[in-house]
């Protein structure tokens, strides 16, 4: 288990080196220049120059990428050229904006998708199960950011249920943060949901036609423990695989849903530093977020083991 | 439906198939099971009548899709809500066919067991075994926790586990095959049930613990008086530990006896052709093959009146074709043989006098 555990660490480091080398590419190789941004009308050359010069972009790229793992390995991620806040305070504001975001949504996703889908399961060929295989394509099929104006059309400005858009830290008014984020959770969680839905429904049928069903019902349990405690558990890992690799979709979703929402999260940071060349923040956010996908992954990884006792010993061997 | 065999028989309602004392503890009466599906209905058991005393092995034996399982599954209600079933089966006197989920439920696990083929798939690969065990425990005799759990300890123990203390915490896939047939043997056994029903239950093992498994079964039924139906196609198995035997062929009983009996002389072609088809040491066949039976069980839509076998037998004639031939009793002094068959086989020394004509060791 514990050289399981190192060669997965190994592996995750290795993952962020190589991200770290995408991203800090990527962003070099967009069109389109910094100091052009941050100049503004001022285009005289020296200016341009010096701008370069500040924020080490005339450098060789080896000696900027060298700069730049030296200074994030200290908790430095640069200064925002368009701001000049450092960055690694726009990320502490930040993310916790998106991190909430994305834990109410997972939160949708699985209490909608398991339950719709061990009802599709259970109810396999009668109209609980078109209802909720009709709910999943259509959560599949709608767009995020119409599904969100919708919802800020009806519910928000329509009946004023909801407030349309902005954010309160959690830390001011729990209530009133949990409020702002119904809606953009809803959206965010649904396609998620639909995802989650369409696996359980089918490794929760494959559960039940089990032989271990089968023993379980000539034991003379009911129903509730056939499926709650029997069925599910082994249907666990398919859906908690799927919410692992569906994590980057939620982060990419959350950009969207962000935008409409006018939530200060990952998202509208991200929007605005490419769009401003911020070559820092853009960096500084890939970086975080290559770091999350990593980390939940690993995570993801270790609740197998949890879930499925096998995976433990497959795991402890290698 | 066709009328009560046992009863057409003249035998009355039961009592003298079994070992002639007590009471049987199962009693099986023209149970039948159909299924709907889409290409139709299939009719899976028909009329199949037998009991089962207390502590007595009784082996249901025939090939695949005899609709040995089906019995078996139809015994508590097992079957999936496609099968029609009727007749009816008495557990001491309490009418099975067609009770309620709720009471059904209390009686599974807890006074009819059942073990499966395989012991690989058949215990929850997520749950440790002890856990397991200690579920039924808690379900039906309202155990706490801490009891279930010394009490599940005393059951692998019972069973023949090594160091069970430490098993207990052990998952499914940390064992073997042949633990893990223990296992379910232990999990069956936790209620003390009044019948255990076996399905196929050393099938899947290897031939060295087949045999610690069937002296298992065998010595615990004896010990703890649980009635044991054993289903299975090998007869070695019968041969080994069961009392009385009911062969099945399409969903019909076609022979029943003691086991003893039923080796000695068997009476109908589809168990002669069974016994045929046994390898055994010392005896040949005369041209040193195996003999089997020609042709396959056929899958019934609905039950003929004539013998489901007739295709298949080599003693077959128009009437086997024109009527089907009740289940009739032969009684001796002691036993009562039953068989359906218009032209029954005679001893195996008979047998033995008409083998197949082989040219080979014609001088």
């Amino acid at each position: 288990m514990r050289a399981y555990l190192l060669r997965r660490l190994w592996q995750s480091a290795l993952t962020l080196v190589l991200a770290t080398i995408v991203v800090f590419l990527g962003v070099r190789a967009l069109p389109g220049d910094p100091a052009l941004a941050f100049a503004g009308e001022e285009r005289d050359p020296a200016s341009l120059a010096a701008i370069r010069a500040q924020y080490g972009f005339d450098d060789p790229l080896l000696l900027q990428y060298g700069t730049f793992v030296a200074n994030s390995l200290q908790g430095d991620l640069g200064r925002s050229t368009r701001t000049d806040i450092p960055v690694t305070e726009m990320l502490a504001a930040a993310l916790p904006v998106t991190l909430e975001l994305a834990v109410l949504s997972l939160a949708v996703a699985i209490v909608i998708g398991v339950g719709a889908g061990v009802l599709a399961a259970v109810r396999q060929g009668r109209p609980a199960e078109w209802a909720a295989n009709a709910v999943a394509l259509l959560g599949l099929s709608v767009p995020n950011f119409w599904l969100g104006l919708i919802l800020i059309l009806y519910l928000a400005v329509g009946a004023g249920l909801f407030p349309a858009s902005g954010y309160v830290p959690f830390t001011e008014d729990p209530l009133a943060n949990l409020h702002h984020l119904v809606l953009p959770a809803l959206v965010l969680g649904t396609g998620l949901a639909a995802v989650v839905m369409r696996q359980t429904r089918s490794s929760m049928l494959e559960a039940l036609g089990a032989d271990y069903i089968r023993t379980a019902r000539a034991k003379g349990l009911g129903p509730g423990a056939l499926i709650g405690r029997h069925a599910l558990r082994n249907s666990l890992v398919v859906v908690v695989t799927i919410v692992g690799l569906q994590l980057g979709g939620l982060i990419s979703g959350a950009v969207v849903t962000e935008r409409i929402f006018g939530l200060p999260g990952f998202g509208k940071m991200t929007l605005d530093a490419v769009f401003q060349r911020d070559y820092p923040v853009i960096q500084g956010v890939v970086l975080v977020t290559a770091s999350a996908y990593i980390i939940v992954n690993f995570l993801v990884d270790l609740a197998y083991s949890l879930i499925d006792p096998r995976i433990r010993v497959a795991g402890a061997a290698t | 439906m066709t009328g009560t065999q046992l009863g057409a028989a003249g035998a009355g309602t039961d009592g003298v198939d079994g070992p002639g004392r007590g009471t049987p503890v199962l009693t099986v009466r023209d149970l039948s099971v159909g299924f709907t599906t889409e290409d139709g209905t299939v009719s899976a058991v028909d009329a199949v009548s037998f009991d089962v005393w207390p502590g007595e092995v009784l082996a249901v034996v025939g090939e695949s899709g005899c609709g040995k399982s089906v019995t078996a599954m139809s015994l508590s209600g097992l079957l999936p809500r496609a099968a029609r079933v009727t007749g009816s089966v008495l557990l001491e006197g309490t009418e099975l066919v067609g009770a309620g989920d709720r009471r059904l439920r209390r009686i599974r696990g807890d006074d009819i067991a059942y073990i499966f083929q395989e012991p690989m798939t058949s215990l929850n690969p997520v749950f440790t075994v002890g856990r397991q065990i200690i579920e039924v425990l808690r379900l039906h005799q309202g155990m706490s926790r801490r009891q279930a759990a010394d009490r599940a300890v005393e059951l692998l123990t019972l069973v023949g586990i090594p160091s069970p203390a430490r098993r207990v915490g052990e998952y499914p896939h940390q064992l073997s095959g042949g633990m893990r047939q223990r296992v379910m043997i232990a999990m069956a056994l936790a209620c003390d049930p009044k019948v255990l029903v076996a399905d196929e239950p050393t099938t899947a093992l290897d031939v060295t613990v087949q045999a610690a498994i069937l002296d298992l079964l065998r010595d615990l039924g004896r010990r703890l008086g649980t009635a044991i139906v054993l289903i299975t196609h090998d007869l070695g198995v019968v041969a080994d530990i069961a009392d009385r035997v009911v062969v099945m062929y399409a969903g019909r009983v076609v022979e029943t006896a003691p086991t003893e009996d039923l080796f000695d002389t068997p009476r109908h072609h589809y168990t002669t052709g069974l016994l045929g088809a046994v390898p055994t040491a010392g005896r040949r066949a005369s041209n040193g093959r195996l003999q089997e039976i020609p042709g396959l069980v056929p899958v019934l839509s609905e039950q003929p009146d004539a013998c489901t076998f007739a295709d298949r037998c080599p003693a077959a004639s128009d009437r086997c074709r024109a009527s089907r031939p009740p289940l009739a009793p032969e009684t001796t002094d002691r036993t009562v043989h039953r068989f359906a068959c218009w032209h029954p086989a005679g001893h195996r020394a008979d047998l033995a006098a008409e083998p197949p004509v082989d040219h080979q060791e014609r001088p």
